[in-house]
């Protein structure tokens, strides 16, 4: 009964709800753009101003605001040779990671039947345990005494006093043993789609297995490899750890000098501009290359 | 820079060491984004104030003769613990009885820019830390009192204090009339070595030059330790140099860092790798050091025959601290011979109570003998605290010495 005596006013609740409706967008935007808002836009802002203080200020006597854009021309004459490496190492663990995680990717997503599920939680387990524990241990694997050490001097690949810990390649090692995940579940996503009947009209069409990879698996999984690449090198340029325990000074990256600089030397205003500094060059890079991958490849 | 006696092994000491440095590193991060907010203040983009304060500019009430309660922060480890209980610090318990004061010890201390940047915002706008005393090292305290965030100290509610602080850490540098810093516990900046690994290292120069010991070899990021050690080696006094002399000493260092003979620089975390032999010798604390060579005698700490380091953790009172003279009647307990002999039975700092070395033969007449815990006058003679730096100083030394070891 009630149901009926409500039918009447149907029509004016359908004219709110598509009043609702084109305010909804605006609506659903409004926690996490206030989130931002707060927490990102607000604090970069902060940033922005102290990078730009007089770098005579300090602590004790307060900034003063001058506009100092020099400070971007000093961090970073005094700071590229790190700005450098921080990419080269990035650049090199992410394609290590495209290298070791497109076939486990693969292998998941098209051979693993039964395993699937077991395969991909093996891939996700190391977040069970903390970042800063398995780059620790990857310090005891790589020990002088340890047994990898020790296996590469009786082949000779190491000499005799060789070691790997303390050594840019400990440090990409790390970097891409932490960041491997990122690589390899985008890419498991975008094969896991991959339709197997589009390989069986390729090889319908005499396609060669090498060939039908190249031209339809590799073009359809183009945007895994994007976001997978992505989400690899964006936090591996940044980070800190792996270059701190598995490195040495020669070895620090940008953010070992970001964090002394704030939490040590105290400069704020140069710590801001090298941490814009990096924002821009991996914004840049970015941009530039999801246009080449976008226009030529994933669209 | 503590790290205490423990029973236990190597492999668990290891584990717990991580998570210490997991810790700290992982506040570290959330400090460097915190810096990020709080450094402008609010959104200014006409600069910042000064956070210098004085006694005038921020008044302290002390309401401790109504309110029996005291909140300390100390690094951890660096307590004594029932032998049953981990949980529970005896000293601390018969302190809690006699007075009937509340004590809240927390270990939140873990680094010295850590634990400034946890602070430094309610400090320098005086507000309440709700820390009534809290541990840090010569050079931080330096920078507290310089900046007027502490506390003086009310000597006459001291008399152990000035009964029975060790002469040497007296009227130091940086608090010359003993007004603001009580040590906790003092320690010694020298060389250790792996005799499994490497022959015997007594100096500077050799631990810097030594062709066996290539790649082998850390030293400590702490600048003070580290600077003070290659000052000394060099002929210059730690506690009185002039610039030159410094950059002299920094050359030094960045000489051994481009041979590749240093491996790296350190917090604790040298005291594993040590054990490990993956290093063979380094500078060291020598309370980690008593504990290493007690799981393997090995190990041993060398005075360099140019002079060691003398630092200590000193007990201060922030500002806005509510309990000052709950505080004051602390320090002045662990000042008692009895009490501190108890204490340096368990933590293998250098204990800088006088009379304590008579009262620990009770305890345990080896650890009376020991050099690095009860330091003759011989070898107090040959140590130096680093110099008190003014704040342009204090940017300038530790960007050259931040640039020399690679960030």
């Amino acid at each position: 009964m009630s149901v009926l005596a409500h039918l009447p006013a149907e029509t004016p609740a359908q004219q709110t709800r598509r009043g609702h409706s084109r305010l909804l967008p605006y609506l659903l935007l409004l926690p996490g753009g206030l989130w931002l808002t707060v927490f990102f836009a607000v604090p970069a802002v902060q940033l922005a101003a102290t990078s730009l203080y007089d770098p005579s200020g300090s602590l004790q006597e307060g900034y003063a605001m001058t506009w100092e854009f020099g400070n971007y021309a000093d961090a970073l004459s005094a700071y590229w040779p790190h700005f450098v490496r921080s990419l080269v190492y990035a650049g090199i663990a992410t394609l290590l990671c495209l290298l070791l995680g497109y076939p486990l990717a693969y292998a998941i997503a098209q051979k693993a039947t039964r395993f699937k599920n077991l395969m991909l939680v093996c891939v996700i387990a190391p977040f069970f345990t903390s970042f800063l524990v398995r780059t620790l241990a990857w310090k005891t694997i790589l020990s002088d005494n340890g047994f990898v050490v020790g296996l590469l001097r009786d082949v000779g690949i190491l000499g005799s006093d060789g070691r790997l810990l303390a050594t840019s390649v400990a440090v990409v090692l790390g970097l891409t043993y932490n960041f491997l995940p990122f690589m390899v579940l985008p890419l498991y996503a975008s094969l896991d789609r991959l339709d197997g009947r589009l390989l069986e009209a390729a090889n319908d069409l005499y396609a060669s297995p090498v060939r039908a990879f190249a031209k339809v698996t590799l073009p359809l999984s183009m945007p895994g490899v994007v976001a997978g690449t992505l989400l690899t090198f964006i936090p591996a340029a940044g980070d800190y750890i792996n270059a701190e325990l598995l490195g040495t000074p020669n070895q620090y990256m940008i953010g070992n000098v970001i964090d002394s600089a704030f939490l040590v030397r105290l400069d704020y205003p140069q710590a801001a501009a090298l941490s814009f500094i990096l924002m821009a060059i991996i914004l840049a890079m970015v941009f530039v290359y999801v246009r080449r991958a976008g226009t030529d490849e994933v669209l | 820079m503590r790290l205490t006696h423990s029973p236990l092994s190597p492999e668990a000491t290891a584990v717990l060491s991580a998570t210490r440095f997991s810790r700290r590193t992982l506040v570290r991060g959330a400090m460097a984004s915190g810096a990020l907010v709080t450094t402008g203040g609010l959104l200014s983009a006409c600069g910042t104030e000064g956070t210098s304060q004085s006694a005038e500019s921020c008044v302290s009430d002390d309401t401790s003769s109504t309110d029996k309660k005291l909140a300390f922060s100390n690094w951890p480890q660096y307590m004594d613990v029932d032998e049953k209980d981990e949980s529970k610090h005896p000293t601390l318990l018969a302190f809690q009885q006699s007075t009937g004061i509340q004590v809240t010890y927390t270990e939140d201390v873990n680094d010295n820019d850590e634990f400034f940047g946890k602070v430094q915002n309610q400090l320098s706008g005086c507000q309440p830390t709700d820390r009534d005393i809290f541990v840090l090292t010569d050079w931080m305290a330096a920078r507290l009192i310089r900046l007027g965030w502490l506390q003086k100290l009310t000597k006459a509610n001291l008399p152990n204090v000035q009964a029975n602080l060790l002469r040497s850490l007296r009227a130091r540098p940086f608090d010359k009339n003993d007004e603001y810093a009580v040590p906790w516990q003092s320690g010694l900046t020298g060389i250790a070595y792996n005799g499994s690994v490497t022959g015997e290292v007594r100096t500077i120069d050799e631990l810097l030059t030594r062709a066996d010991l290539k790649g082998k070899v850390t030293c400590l990021t702490e600048m003070r330790d580290t600077m003070g050690l290659m000052l000394l080696s060099n002929g210059h006094d730690p506690s009185n140099f002039t610039e030159a002399q410094f950059d002299d000493a920094l050359e030094k260092l960045k000489r051994a860092v481009a041979s590749g003979q240093i491996r790296k620089f350190t917090g604790n975390d040298y005291s594993t790798d040590l054990a490990k032999g993956d290093i063979a010798a380094c500078v060291a604390w020598s309370g980690d050091v008593i504990q290493l060579s007690a799981e393997d005698e090995k190990i041993k700490f060398v005075a360099p025959e140019s002079g060691l380091m003398l630092w200590s953790d000193n007990m201060l009172v922030p500002n806005k601290a509510a309990h000052k003279a709950n505080a004051e009647k602390l320090i002045d307990y662990y000042y008692d011979p009895g009490v501190a002999a108890e204490l340096a039975a368990y933590v293998n700092y250098i204990c800088p109570v006088q009379g304590a070395q008579e009262k620990i033969t009770d305890i345990d007449p080896e650890l009376a003998e020991n050099p690095l815990i009860f330091p003759d006058d011989a070898t107090l003679g040959k140590t130096k605290v680093f110099m008190a730096l003014d704040e342009a100083q204090e940017r300038s030394y530790s960007t050259k010495f931040q640039q020399a070891i690679g960030a």
